[in-house]
């Protein structure tokens, strides 16, 4: 009797033991991974790739850098208002049944490959509207790979504005509008920021959706919104680690790195976002 | 009012652009279709035809370059072979990972772990794929793979060629690593909703621990699991570029252990694009808009099937 439950204590012990392996053996993956892009990264970043534009396989980032910068700030813009937009219409002004269908086209969108996404832009807008690789083009590829993170979050953020709040903006007798506008709306703002961010974070790593959109150029992007293609750091990460030069190599570490920091950063700030929202939410109650 | 309406536009910007995806996609393939017919399922053979030849190779009435053949076959096999591989890596350690995260991490190490976890989920694609062509790669080549096939060749899909690094073995590694996190997370979030007495009744009954959790907690969870196993395989099916970096590129040859290099449809929609442009009947960049349609259509399902039962769990408490 005392040895069979010896023997499941230690079999428990045993799967435990296997357990937590896992979770050291992720983490320690992590830091291989870490480790390997910021040393390697480090070593590479000089401030001339800041100031210089790719030149083949060698010179700087600064086109690259400017491009992602662009891509992304339009993406954000396109965005915005729809995933913002929607979300209010559904938890605002929605009827039940459309309600749920909105949600699921959204989580429809949520499983669409990003490839996908890039492909059907690229035949859609680079082939058969003949816009060529452009600008306008990879952002929207963004945008739509943004808007399911942007919808959610605003989703969930609207939805959880407490109703006492609301009511009591309308018994003091303000109009709809001002009650959104005032109550409703501050309210939401620091969950939606944090699902765009997310989002934001989502938009510089993407490369897929962008090779054929975007395209990719050696020069500084213009402003032009179609018929000029846009370099970005993914690119370079992806196509630079394959060419026999030593530069384009230290190209390729250098992208890496710079994607890796604006991850970083905007995956620390969302968190904060959250700690922040949830700790408001809680002194409500 | 006015708000009203403009809101309104937006919702129905985001309702309308997955069916205009799929409609405009069908459309644009429509002619591939009628080319390849089943052949892009079950044909290996992926060849755009003799662009400098004359005359041209016609199937139910759709002109394509002489000896134009549109197979993916090897790229669907690669695309499913990967990705359950990936699934087998990483399920284990997942549940391993989220079990230790709920039931046995000290409460301060909690916030921290789930951050680098979330980090984790965030790491771009590519660099996934920079780290797996510079440090897991060569590993896999130099060391995990001739150890693998000289030791345990005799099990089928284990021997043969160790081949370069490059491969399934490879490509699943990464995908693992990519979809872990997002299993970790639902596993983890699905655990902490369901109510602890589950564990704590069955820890009073004098079960271990580790008995508490197989007997009475992952059978109360068990459809909440498989829609986190569902949702990182949907992932896994429609990832890019870090297994277009690691996996091969393997063309017109399917994998014979699991070693070989491989292609999937993501993959190839990505590198075979500049010599589809090339094809002057247009077909072959038809036929890879129908292998994004297949791709779309197999994550469709794949996610409709994971949301279910999901839903599924939600409703059972």
């Amino acid at each position: 009797m005392v040895s069979r439950v010896t023997r499941n204590v230690a079999i428990s012990r045993l799967w435990w033991v296997l357990c937590i392996s896992s979770l050291v053996g992720a983490l320690l993956v992590l830091l291989s991974l870490f480790g390997f892009v910021f040393v390697r990264g480090v070593a590479a970043i000089r401030p001339e790739i800041f100031f210089t534009v790719t030149q083949g396989i060698a010179g700087g980032l600064a086109n690259a850098i400017v491009g992602t910068l662009l891509l992304v700030t339009l993406a954000i813009v396109l965005v915005v208002p729809v995933g913002i937009g929607a979300a209010v219409w559904v938890t605002q002004f929605a009827p039940d049944r459309l309600r749920i269908v909105v949600r699921l086209s959204i989580d429809v969108l949520f499983g669409v490959p990003s490839i996908v996404v890039g492909y059907f832009l690229y035949v859609a807008l680079v082939e058969t509207a003949g816009w060529g690789f452009s600008l306008v083009a990879g952002s929207l590829a963004l945008a739509i790979i943004m808007l399911p993170y942007v919808y959610r979050a605003a989703d969930l953020a609207f939805s959880a504005v407490p109703r006492d709040l609301v009511e009591a903006s309308v018994a003091l007798g303000a109009r709809p509008l001002t009650t959104f506008v005032r109550v409703a709306f501050p309210w939401a703002l620091p969950g939606t920021l944090t699902g765009l961010l997310i989002g934001v974070g989502i938009a510089v790593g993407e490369t897929a959706p962008l090779i054929y959109t975007a395209g990719w150029s050696n020069y500084m992007p213009t402003l032009a919104p179609t018929h000029s293609p846009v370099g970005y750091l993914t690119y370079v990460v992806w196509t630079f680690i394959n060419e026999p030069f030593k530069q384009s190599h230290q190209l390729a570490y250098a992208a890496a790195f710079l994607l890796m920091i604006a991850i970083f950063v905007t995956n620390f700030v969302a968190r904060a976002g959250v700690e922040y929202w949830a700790s408001r939410t809680r002194s409500h109650s | 009012m006015l708000a009203g309406v403009l809101t309104s536009v937006a919702a129905g910007i985001c309702l309308l652009l997955v069916v205009l995806m799929l409609v405009f996609l069908l459309w644009y393939t429509w002619p591939a279709i009628r080319y390849n017919g089943l052949s892009i399922l079950n044909d290996m053979t992926w060849n755009i035809g003799n662009q400098y030849g004359t005359g041209s190779s016609v199937h139910n009435g759709v002109a394509a370059e002489p000896g134009a053949e549109f197979g993916g076959l090897v790229f669907l096999v690669g695309t499913l072979l990967s990705a359950l591989l990936a699934m087998v890596f990483a399920v284990p350690l997942a549940l391993g990972v989220a079990l230790t995260i709920v039931y046995r991490l000290p409460e301060r190490l909690r916030l921290p772990v789930n951050a680098l976890i979330e980090l984790m989920a965030g790491i771009p694609s590519v660099v996934y794929g920079l780290w797996g062509t510079i440090v897991l790669v060569p590993w896999v080549g130099n060391r995990v793979a001739p150890f693998v096939t000289h030791h345990f060749g005799f099990i089928p899909f284990l021997g043969g060629d160790a081949g370069s690094g490059n491969g399934l073995f490879a490509a699943a590694i990464v995908l693992a690593i990519m979809v872990m996190p997002i299993m970790v997370a639902t596993v983890r979030d699905v655990l902490l909703a369901q109510p602890k007495s589950i564990f704590e009744a069955s820890m009073a009954l004098g079960s271990t621990s580790w008995q508490a959790v197989t007997h009475a907690v992952l059978p109360s969870v068990r459809t909440g699991i498989v829609g986190a196993i569902l949702v990182a395989f949907g992932r896994a099916l429609g990832e890019t570029m870090a297994v277009l970096m690691v996996a091969g590129n393997a063309i017109n040859i399917l994998p014979h252990n699991i070693f070989s290099p491989i292609n999937t449809i993501a993959a190839v929609v990505v590198s075979q694009l500049e010599s589809a442009v090339s094809d002057a009947s247009g077909v072959a960049q038809r036929s890879l808009a129908e292998l994004a349609l297949v791709l779309f259509v197999i994550s469709l399902t794949v996610n409709t099937v994971a949301r279910v039962a999901i839903r599924g769990q939600d409703r059972s408490h």
